[in-house]
């Protein structure tokens, strides 16, 4: 997963300089007629970081990127990035490049001139010029190319010539709107590893959009999770799935079990919600709306995850048991997925490792016992 | 294509291998009728052209032989009475107002098929209407409405004196001016149809990447946006150019003092002067200008245009 094993992610960016932000965005709001794309976005994102933007189309993920470089205007709200408020600032005076969805390659130029054209429009020295598109062309492992049209390249290196024609411009941050949604999930498993080694090694800023949640998961520092215009929740990819706010949170980023209920009291940390599954003890965290003892009927969601939830054999008594009925089951080698008929019509989603030799004993069919452990129950907002 | 193995029983309809004799009445029967086409009113009567630029008119305007190439040394300049530039003239003041047309075609045009296409669908479909629409009045007509709308009394004429331009009561035509606007109105759709389609398939995030890279409004419309339409501007461009340089109409009707130019020369030959050789000659040479200067562009520009831009 981390290129760099033993140092964790998302501390060296924020080393050396604790206090500065790289991009600070500070309640954008952006419409398309009557419909908001974003609906009052604030954001600060720490030098050298690899923030993603996940959200579903239309979640406003695009438009907060435009918007940072400059090929859209927010109708209200600041942008700053390295502390100066670019709103007066044309796109191509920015800090920043943008490695396009579709690439967006010149396709009238070869490779090596597309990869040098920001240094053109700089006036950078031609001596330089190519002194410094060799260096990126072998950097990005596209010097055999070179010469090339963008036709002529398969989706795999079109991709590199355009993080390496961003690239070369030493941008302050880098924008990447969806840049591997093109590939094969092949191909794009080897990139993601390549861009993070990329971002490591340059230390540069990049925001990152995608929509596929393993893609967010695996590449960033930290992620928004973004919703119809607004940042739903903002974290390292631990504590957004570990701890997910909302039910979208949850539901978004992998499978979830949400379960209804009304609390009834606390004891100590742990909260005891009344649900159709009896009452159940609740110890996880993240959980800032848990109800206290003044206000002990609030309806609450609560969450659980699959691979929490534990198989027994049924019958077991004690605390947090739910008793189910085994309605179908996806055996995939290393583990067993259940999806349990639990009480009161309700379903329940359980991964569980099949640590035992031979038959792990849960049956199509068959009554079983779902544990869901408190510390691995979680109550939503909303 | 039917592979060699195929069972017999098992035909291919799509590229079925035909025997020689269907693969003759196929073709015949597909591309026949163009090249019948073709051959009876484009091959024939050009062939009889070239053939008739090499005759001899006789006394009375009759055609006969012997062949001579007096037509084409007249042409260049070497009549009769020692060397007379007035035929080379005006082919080149055919060609200097057909590149001048062009120019101003463009000029306008472009701006024009850039707005029309970054108006909502509906506004497109108004405007492309409204660009077409003159075309529905006969040419000759429309260039008398220009006198009309360039005369004494016209609203051009009045704003124009207030602005001290021109002499007050006095029409804005015959003029060098009102001849290019009458040109620029007859021609401009031949330029906007192909450039707007162009522009229509334009694909503006490579104009964004190109901004995002550093690029500012006249380098993004050089790096980007001209490479992206550069084919559907040269056609229009060839449009435009052609029917420009046989026009005479307008010069005449709107630049007055009638200048001699391909046109009407050559109109003047087959009729008035009831030389038809001469008249032959002089559309060839036109026709051959032409030609030349595209098949030029076609080798030379075609390819590298892209590129010279650059």
């Amino acid at each position: 997963m981390a290129v760099e094993p033993g140092e964790p992610k998302g501390r060296q960016g924020a080393a050396g300089s604790a206090l500065a932000t790289s991009v600070e965005v500070e309640g954008v709001r952006r419409e398309f007629g009557s419909f908001v794309a974003l609906d009052g976005v604030s954001l600060a994102i720490r030098p050298g970081e690899f923030l993603t933007l996940l959200g579903p189309s239309g979640c406003g993920k695009t438009t907060l990127l435009r918007i940072l470089a400059g090929l859209d205007v927010a109708d209200a709200g600041k942008v700053r990035i390295d502390g100066q408020d670019v709103g007066e600032i044309p796109a191509h005076r920015r800090p920043v490049n943008t490695v396009f969805q579709s690439y967006a390659l010149f396709p009238h130029m070869s490779v090596r001139d597309n990869v040098a054209f920001g240094l053109k429009m700089k006036k950078v020295p031609a001596a330089e010029v190519v002194r410094r598109v060799d260096r990126m062309l072998d950097l990005v492992q596209i010097a055999t190319f070179a010469d090339r049209k963008p036709a002529q390249l398969s989706g795999g290196q079109k991709q590199r010539v355009a993080l390496a024609r961003a690239l070369i411009n030493e941008p302050k941050v880098l924008l990447l709107d969806e840049p591997l949604g093109a590939l094969d999930s092949k191909l794009r498993k080897e990139l993601q590893v390549e861009l993070l080694a990329l971002q490591r090694r340059l230390g540069i800023t990049f925001i990152f959009v995608t929509h596929d949640q393993e893609e967010a998961l695996v590449m960033s520092d930290r992620i928004a999770v973004m919703r119809a215009g607004r940042i739903e929740q903002l974290g390292d990819a631990e504590e957004i799935y570990e701890r997910p706010r909302t039910r979208f949170v949850s539901q978004f980023l992998g499978t979830c079990n949400l379960i209804e209920g009304k609390a009834t009291r606390r004891e100590g940390l742990a909260v005891l919600v009344e649900t159709p599954f009896g009452e159940l003890r609740v110890e996880g965290h993240g959980a800032p709306a848990t109800p206290t003892p003044d206000s002990p009927r609030e309806t609450l969601t609560l969450a659980i995850r699959p691979e929490k939830v534990r198989m027994s054999p049924a019958g077991e008594e004690g605390e947090n048991r739910v008793p189910v009925t085994v309605r179908e089951l996806i055996y995939i080698g290393s583990e067993t997925h259940y999806l349990l008929d639990a009480p009161g019509g309700a379903i329940l989603t359980a991964y569980a490792m099949n640590a035992r030799v031979g038959s792990q004993g849960f049956d199509l069919g068959k009554a079983a016992t779902a544990v869901l452990p408190p510390a691995g129950l979680l109550v939503l907002d909303d | 294509m039917a592979k060699k193995g195929a069972k017999p029983g098992l035909e291919i309809r799509f590229g079925e291998r035909l025997t020689p004799a269907r693969q003759a009445v196929r073709s015949a029967l597909t591309s026949g009728p163009g090249i019948l086409w073709v051959t009876v009113f484009l091959l024939v009567p050009l062939l009889a052209v070239i053939a008739m630029s090499f005759l001899t008119r006789g006394s009375y305007g009759e055609i006969g032989l012997p062949l001579t190439f007096e037509n084409y040394t007249r042409l260049a300049g070497f009549g009769a009475f020692g060397f007379d530039p007035l035929y080379p003239l005006v082919i080149l003041r055919s060609l200097v107002l057909a590149a001048g047309t062009t120019l101003v075609c463009l000029l306008a045009g472009f701006p024009l098929a850039y707005f029309i296409v970054r108006l909502p669908p509906r506004g497109k479909q108004i405007a492309l209407t409204l660009v077409v629409i003159p075309f529905w009045t006969n040419l000759l007509i429309r260039t008398y409405a220009w006198q009309i709308l360039l005369g004494p009394e016209s609203l051009a004429a009045k704003v124009a004196s207030a602005l001290g331009l021109a002499e007050a009561g006095r029409p804005l035509y015959p003029s060098l001016g009102a001849v290019y606007l009458g040109m620029l109105a007859a021609y401009l759709p031949f330029l906007v149809l192909p450039l707007y389609s162009s522009f229509e398939k334009l694909d503006w995030s490579i104009a964004e990447a190109a901004m995002d890279l550093g690029a500012d409004a006249p380098r993004v419309l050089r790096h980007a946006i001209l490479p992206q339409v550069l084919p559907g501007m040269i056609a229009g461009m060839i449009l435009v150019f052609i029917p420009a340089v046989g026009q005479f109409v307008i010069p005449d009707l709107l630049g007055g003092a009638r200048t001699v130019l391909l046109g009407n020369a050559i109109q003047q030959q087959f009729g008035a002067s009831r030389d038809w050789p001469f008249g032959a000659a002089i559309a060839f040479v036109g026709m051959a200008i032409v030609m030349l200067g595209l098949s030029f562009y076609a080798r030379t520009a075609g390819k590298d245009s892209e590129e010279a831009l650059l």
